[in-house]
């Protein structure tokens, strides 16, 4: 690759734009005339044609003046980041299935940065084993602080992404009475409280969870007047992804939360207190849907989420087997030995040796 | 989600759904827990029982029924039917009285309670002083003795409750009528017999348990006659002509005093201890009975001797030289004897005797020689050995419906021909709609057929599966047999036998096919038997085939229980089901799901370690399939291992208090006092502060497929259906496991021409892991229609429209966390309803039932009909799962009791309230199975005799019981008492009715439709067993919660078919 050369190239004639993209490990380089950039989907088109990708669906973004790694999917930023592009443009593109959307828009510096950094360097964690940071695709959400502008803040909804991790949930909820303010005064009602953590689970890693928090809701559902067996049905029931509401016994970490340009007013209120429930407006159903997929093994027809027909009946096919099965065509894609589970796209490439726990949970039972 | 919670969304479909469902506790069948109380009106011929949770339950003609329920719960002790009137008055072991009537309403009569009473004595006496130990009720029906434990006897107004201070007997009063020398043998203390004169209603008998008995004149307050006796009194009774009374005692004696010239009676006519010389136990109750042809009756309770005979319960009839001691396996709570007698008539002529025992109620006919038991059309014992599971089959065609009762039949041989003497008030309810059979599995390894068609739950026929194996005691062997010369003359009666020779025979499963008579039985060692309905008796051997459902997994070590040994040889079967085929699972463990599918002759079994299907045709077995997880150590190893571990942990607990010092408590006293005393106190007094605080905590973990007993198989389903292309249907068999799992297999059945030759083959066609992983209880195939796709058989009976074959089918599976419908051949996730995760509530029962509209007539729909495990009931829409209805129908506390629901084909359900009890209820509108009965008094009866004329001389029944308590006489005024049956009267009105109700009901008014709110009574509880049990359970609580516990943990366990 002759850098100078087109280098020279590019600011020779200024009618033109030098192009720097970049897709897995390759780099492509073209110019574009910055005052006549095309339609997106032209764009988009000869990206395809130069990473020699014709059929793949990929997301496209570019580094802004600032950093910044924003998408292209319009011929509106499309146009926005021929114009701002100086001196070069640099296309950073992701196979759209293993995307991590989160590595777009505009975060907070610091993740911004690393964000870049790892696009940039896909191999950097190898070199700092102890530091395991992975491949954007492998980012996978562990827990999350949601509604944070609809909830009081003495309260905290979180979110336990159960399939995204081997660690067990690990708490203990148990039964307690707290105090409310209600209209006869001061009265001591009955309420859940989670009782224990388990060192090592996932509620205790996130530090969003901890002992004396009164549970108030699990996925949208108060659980006020319900029993402790009845609560604890409810979150296992939803244990593939958790939602809980809690008040946190320890309130001063609320603070945090007020930094936030949110909407979020001062005002405290309980919204336990008679006051319907809100919606799980953070539940996109698509997503839970596509966790609550069910495994099928048919027998001759297209197998799903599993990709392999099922051996008949009367050879009854051994647990190794089916591990094997699990080795697709497409292994190696991932770096080997990367960790972490291979996220919500079950049917995707598995590392051999790998727990078959980290199939979500959805092993066979045999 | 949401939308399907949002309620009134539709006006329509509300309005519809109103038409269709309906929940209605509507009647109990079997016999009442722990019964207290025996109560019986000759004038109405109802027999009234009270129990120990404050139950008040009436019973006349088959199908009148009645129940009441004391706000108080507290136990019944007596229960007295006023003289001639429709009304019944109970004493309450907390000392209080109450009324109740049957009154009227809608031309249907109902139970009520009226007043409550309790009796107050002169300020400072103590309590002892009206602490009621009889009542009689007075034949005017306007009056209540009260005999107390200070002696007195108290007279109270009726129905007001107002004390007649000035009518009240007291001890002194009658003290001064007596003779010097009985004055000083301390003769009072408390009243133990109260009666009023057979044909003067002016004198009372008064007999004090010191021996004392007086005839006590009403109208000039003064002592007719008196009498003493040398022993301790129990009990007192009088000649239908007032002549000559009989005195039972403590030490087993009874004894005749005439009545008659001279007021003082030294020494009884005649004197005898039918079981001496030797101590004997007391004779608690007696009755002495006359007959027309000359020699009377005497039937007494107790006097039993003491050393070898004192602990059996005991009812002796001697007439005549015969002499016959009923030996009954549980307590005699009370017993009283019906006689044909009118006033006018001289002789008691006794027809039959009712006995109340503590666990079934026991009626003898006296009129027959031998003294044959008679069969109760209701009342029945369904726990005469405790009830392990229970599968219901509606709608029974009638040629099989007449097999099973000719079979029934002949097993009823001792029963006497006499019919049903208790037969008061009318059964107004329509006859039953259909044949209805209710199956029953006992621990002894029997199965009880029950009629459940109508408000009698009556057996039918019983099979017992012991013969089939070799147990410790043979069944052929009697325990009965007595030589000739026997003494005590021993006879033992009942069907209740709580002890089971060998509890791996207890029956875990049943399916009945009926328009087969094909019946499948599966029991706790893994025994699988297939048995055909032969009216003929027969002698074969039965075909042994054993099932591995480990197949080649090594290592594996049960330590559970061992298999059954089969009986080797050709065995005689009587008429009935006759086993012929037996299949036993290895391991041995029990047998958690059973389906049958009697048109391809195939059955289907499944343990926790997997399933299998085999062909009962050819007698070959079509394949097993091990569902077992390799790491699921508890499930290969077996119950008893379960057990060792819990001990293990106790005694580990138990190491750990005594390490922490905190149980020193006995070595205490003897060690040395002072420091190390209070050292230890306060060590003791820490620890069970951290012992109390220690909170209970659930853990709060995904399920996994590494948790135990998920290769438990819960469901098997037979269907035909579009299983591999949606082109071609086949026979496929559908299980589902603990761990979520469903198992599809495509069968090929060969055609009936080539049945017998070909084998039937088995492919696995798929494998559905649900993601939840909650265990599957429930698979069911809908057709094109969405109508669930009908029984084997049910077409080629012209019973069923033939399932749609054209539209594509649809799976249903019920886990105990979610409905899910996915599609066929190609199974994709259609629809879902989560239920636990949006209710905290798990599936512990479902099952298909058809919903008739109250409206209009041929219109009706199919849907889901769910139990959780808060005990609520749920009607779930098919196919679109939408939550019609919902119901709290059990207390969530209540294990047992949710564990052995099972739902009918039509809306209805019953489940054990007690060990003894079905509660049965109905969701539906259409189909509703409850007691509706007209109670009329004396007059309106067609056996009452012409009275001898108003006012002066009472009226009498036809029927007369004599009771200690309530002598029977006609009452002067007719009443008119009616009742809905089936509720429980729980509350009194608020404005008392007039105490004689006018006029008659009109025979064309509808019942008022009333209904006891669906919140039950909570607290009819069921007793300390099952209170036991639920603490059994709780530790287990979450995640598994495999059946067998509950049976193995409690031999009334009791586990539905579903």
């Amino acid at each position: 690759m002759n850098r100078g050369h087109r280098h020279g190239a590019s600011s020779g004639c200024l009618g033109t734009m030098e192009v720097k993209s970049k897709f897995g490990a390759e780099f492509r380089r073209f110019s574009l005339e910055r005052s006549k950039p095309g339609r997106f989907e032209e764009f988009y088109g000869l990206l395809q044609h130069v990473h020699k990708i014709p059929n793949v669906e990929v997301l496209v973004g570019y580094a802004d003046i600032h950093g910044d790694l924003l998408p292209i999917n319009n011929d509106d930023n499309y146009h926005k980041a021929v114009s701002t592009a100086n001196p070069l443009l640099r296309i950073f593109i992701q196979k759209k299935e293993e995307a991590d959307y989160s590595a777009f828009g505009t975060d907070t510096l610091i993740k911004k940065k690393n964000v870049l950094t790892h696009v940039l360097r896909p191999d950097h964690h190898r070199r700092k084993p102890h530091l395991v940071i992975s491949l954007p695709q492998d980012f996978r959400p562990v827990s999350s602080i949601i509604d944070v502008d609809i909830l009081p803040e003495t309260h905290r909804r979180v979110r336990l992404y159960k399939y995204g991790t081997e660690k067990p949930l690990g708490f203990y909820i148990r039964d307690g009475s707290s105090v409310r303010v209600t209209p006869h005064g001061l009265e001591k009602v009955p309420g859940i409280f989670i009782s224990r953590l388990v060192p090592g689970g996932l509620a205790q890693s996130t530090g969003l969870l901890a002992v004396n928090d009164e549970v108030l809701e699990v996925n949208g559902i108060e659980v006020s007047g319900k029993s402790l067996d009845q609560v604890t049905d409810m979150m296992i029931a939803n244990s593939h992804n958790l939602i809980v509401t809690v008040r946190p016994a320890n309130q001063r970490n609320n603070v945090v939360r007020n930094s936030r340009a949110s909407g979020s007013s001062g005002q405290s209120t309980d919204t336990s207190l008679g006051g319907p429930p809100p919606a799980e407006p953070s539940l996109e159903p698509g997503d839970e849907d596509s966790e609550e997929e069910d495994i099928v093994i048919e027998d001759g027809g297209l197998p799903r989420l599993i990709p392999r027909a099922a051996p008949d009946a009367e050879s009854l096919e051994s647990l190794t087997q089916i591990e094997l099965s699990f080795e697709s065509p497409h292994n190696g894609f991932l770096p080997s030995g990367a960790g972490g589970g291979a996220g919500p796209e079950r049917d995707h490439a598995r590392a051999p040796g790998q727990a078959l726990v980290e199939e979500a949970g959805t092993i066979l039972t045999l | 989600m949401r939308r399907f919670l949002r309620p009134g969304h539709d006006p329509a479909r509300e309005r519809l759904k109103r038409d269709l469902f309906q929940f209605n506790k509507t009647v109990e069948h079997g016999f009442p827990h722990q019964p207290s109380a025996l109560g019986y009106s000759p004038s109405l011929r109802i027999l009234a029982i009270g129990t120990r949770s404050g139950a008040v339950k009436l019973y006349g003609a088959p199908g009148v029924e009645f129940m009441g329920l004391h706000q108080e719960n507290n136990a019944v002790t007596q229960i007295h039917f006023l003289p001639g009137q429709c009304q019944l008055v109970t004493l309450l072991d907390d000392n209080s009285l109450h009324l109740w009537s049957l009154k009227v309403k809608g031309g249907l009569s109902e139970l009520q309670e009226e007043e409550t009473y309790t009796l107050r004595g002169p300020p400072g006496a103590p309590p002892s002083a009206t602490q009621i130990t009889v009542v009689l009720p007075h034949s005017s029906g306007e009056l209540l003795y009260l005999g107390t434990e200070s002696g007195s006897v108290f007279v109270v107004q009726l129905p007001s409750f107002r004390t007649l201070d000035s009518h009240t007997v007291s001890s002194d009063a009658v003290l001064q009528w007596l003779p010097e020398e009985a004055r000083n043998r301390r003769v009072f203390e408390m009243v133990e017999a109260l009666q009023e004169h057979p044909r003067d209603p002016t004198q009372i008998l008064i007999g004090y348990s010191r021996g004392l008995v007086v005839i006590w004149d009403l109208q000039g307050s003064r002592v007719l006659y008196h009498f003493l006796c040398s022993q301790q009194l129990e009990n007192v009774s009088w000649q239908r002509d007032g002549r000559l009374i009989v005195t039972c005692h403590s030490d087993g004696s009874h004894c005749q005093w005439p009545v008659s010239g001279e007021a003082k009676q030294s020494e009884p006519l005649r004197s005898c201890m039918p079981y001496g010389p030797f101590p004997c136990k007391a004779i608690t109750k007696i009755f002495w009975l006359t007959t027309r042809q000359g020699l009377p009756f005497t039937i007494f309770q107790g006097g039993m001797p003491r050393a070898s005979y004192g602990d059996r319960h005991c009812i002796s009839v001697v007439r005549d030289g015969q002499q016959t001691a009923f030996d009954f396996t549980s307590r005699v709570i009370d017993f009283t004897v019906l006689t044909e007698a009118d006033p006018a008539a001289a002789f008691d002529d006794p027809y039959a005797l009712v006995v109340l025992a503590e666990e079934e109620l026991v009626v003898i006919d006296l009129r027959t020689d031998g003294w044959p038991p008679v069969q109760p059309p209701y009342l029945a014992s369904l726990h005469c050995s405790a009830i392990t599971c229970s599968h219901h089959v509606s709608n029974i065609p009638l040629k099989l419906w007449e097999r099973i009762m000719a079979a029934g039949s002949r097993q009823k041989a001792h029963f006497s021909g006499m019919d049903w003497p208790i037969d008061g008030g009318t059964s107004l309810a329509p006859p039953p709609p259909q044949r209805d059979l209710l199956l029953t599995g006992h621990e002894d390894g029997t199965v009880r057929f029950w009629d459940a068609s109508g408000v009698c739950l009556r057996l039918l026929y019983k099979l017992s599966t012991v013969r089939v194996f070799l147990t410790d005691t043979d069944p052929s062997e009697s325990l009965n047999v007595q030589g000739e010369d026997e003494w005590p003359p021993l006879r033992k009666v009942g069907s209740f036998d709580p002890y089971s020779d060998d509890p791996r025979l207890g029956i875990q499963k049943i399916f009945l096919c009926k328009y087969s008579g094909y019946l499948a039985v599966a029991g706790t060692a893994g025994q699988v038997l297939v048995l055909e309905l032969n009216d003929e008796a027969a002698e074969h051997a039965v075909e042994q085939v054993e099932a591995d459902l480990l197949q080649d997994q090594e290592g594996y070590r049960w330590k559970g229980h061992e298999r059954l040994a089969a009986r080797p040889g050709p065995v005689r079967f009587e008429p009935g089901f006759q086993p012929f085929v037996l299949v036993q699972c290895q391991p041995p463990a029990v047998v958690t799901s059973l389906a049958l599918h009697s048109e391809w002759r195939l059955v289907a079994f499944g343990t926790s370690h997997g399933f299998g299907l085999f062909d009962h045709q050819q007698r070959r077995q079509v394949f097993v399939k091990c569902t077992l997880h390799p790491s699921d150590q508890l499930a290969l190893e077996g119950p008893l291992s379960r057990v060792k571990s819990l001990k293990k942990s106790l005694r580990q607990s138990f190491r750990r208090m005594r390490r922490s010092g905190v149980s020193n408590r006995k070595r205490r006293p003897a060690g040395p006092p002072g420091e190390m005393q209070a050292a230890s106190a306060k060590a003791e007094r820490t620890g069970l502060q951290n012992m109390e605080l220690a909170p209970v905590q659930r853990k709060i973990e995904a399920r996994s497929a590494e948790d135990s007993f998920t290769g438990f198989v819960r469901t098997l389903y037979f269907a035909d259906t579009y299983l591999r292309d949606s082109s071609r249907h086949c026979p496929s068999l559908w299980a589902g496991t603990n761990g979520g799992t469903v198992y599809a297999f495509s069968l090929r059945v060969p055609p009936a021409e080539r049945r017998t030759e070909e084998p039937v083959r088995a492919e696995q066609a798929k494998e559905i892991q649900l993601m939840h992983r909650a265990p599957v209880v429930g698979i069911l195939v809908l057709d094109g229609r969405s109508v669930p796709l009908p029984e084997p058989l049910e077409v080629a009976h012209d019973l069923s429209k033939s399932p749609d074959m054209q539209g594509s089918h649809q799976l249903l599976v019920v886990s105990e966390e979610q409905f899910k419908v996915f599609t066929l051949p190609k199974v994709s996730a259609k629809l879902k309803l989560k239920l636990t995760a949006l209710e905290g509530s798990r599936v512990r029962r479902v099952g298909v039932a058809h919903f008739g509209s109250s409206r209009a007539e041929d219109y009706g729909e199919h849907h889901l009909a769910v139990l959780t495990n808060l005990g609520d009931i749920q009607v779930v829409s098919l196919p679109l799962l939408k939550p019609q209805v919902r119901y709290s129908c059990i207390r969530r506390e209540d294990v047992s009791g949710i564990a052995s629901c099972v739902f009918t084909k039509y809306g209805q359900g019953f489940y054990l309230i007690s060990p003894s009890e079905f509660e049965r209820f109905s969701l539906s509108t259409k189909w509703l199975v409850e007691p509706r009965c007209l109670v009329n008094s004396v007059k309106t009866q067609n056996h009452s005799r012409p009275s001898n004329g108003n006012g002066a001389g009472p009226e009498r029944g036809p029927g007369q019981a004599r009771n200690t308590g309530s002598q029977s006489q006609g009452a002067a005024g007719s009443h008119l008492g009616q009742e809905r049956a089936g509720q429980r009267a729980r509350g009194r009105p608020a404005s008392p009715l007039p105490f004689r109700e006018e006029g008659w009901p009109s025979d064309g008014a509808r019942p008022a439709q009333r209904r006891e709110s669906p919140k039950g009574n909570p607290e009819r509880a069921g007793g300390g067993a099952r209170e036991l049990r639920q603490l059994a359970f709780s530790p287990s609580g979450h995640g598994v919660q495999p059946e067998q516990w509950g049976s193995r943990m409690n031999s009334t366990g009791v586990q539905a078919a579903s």
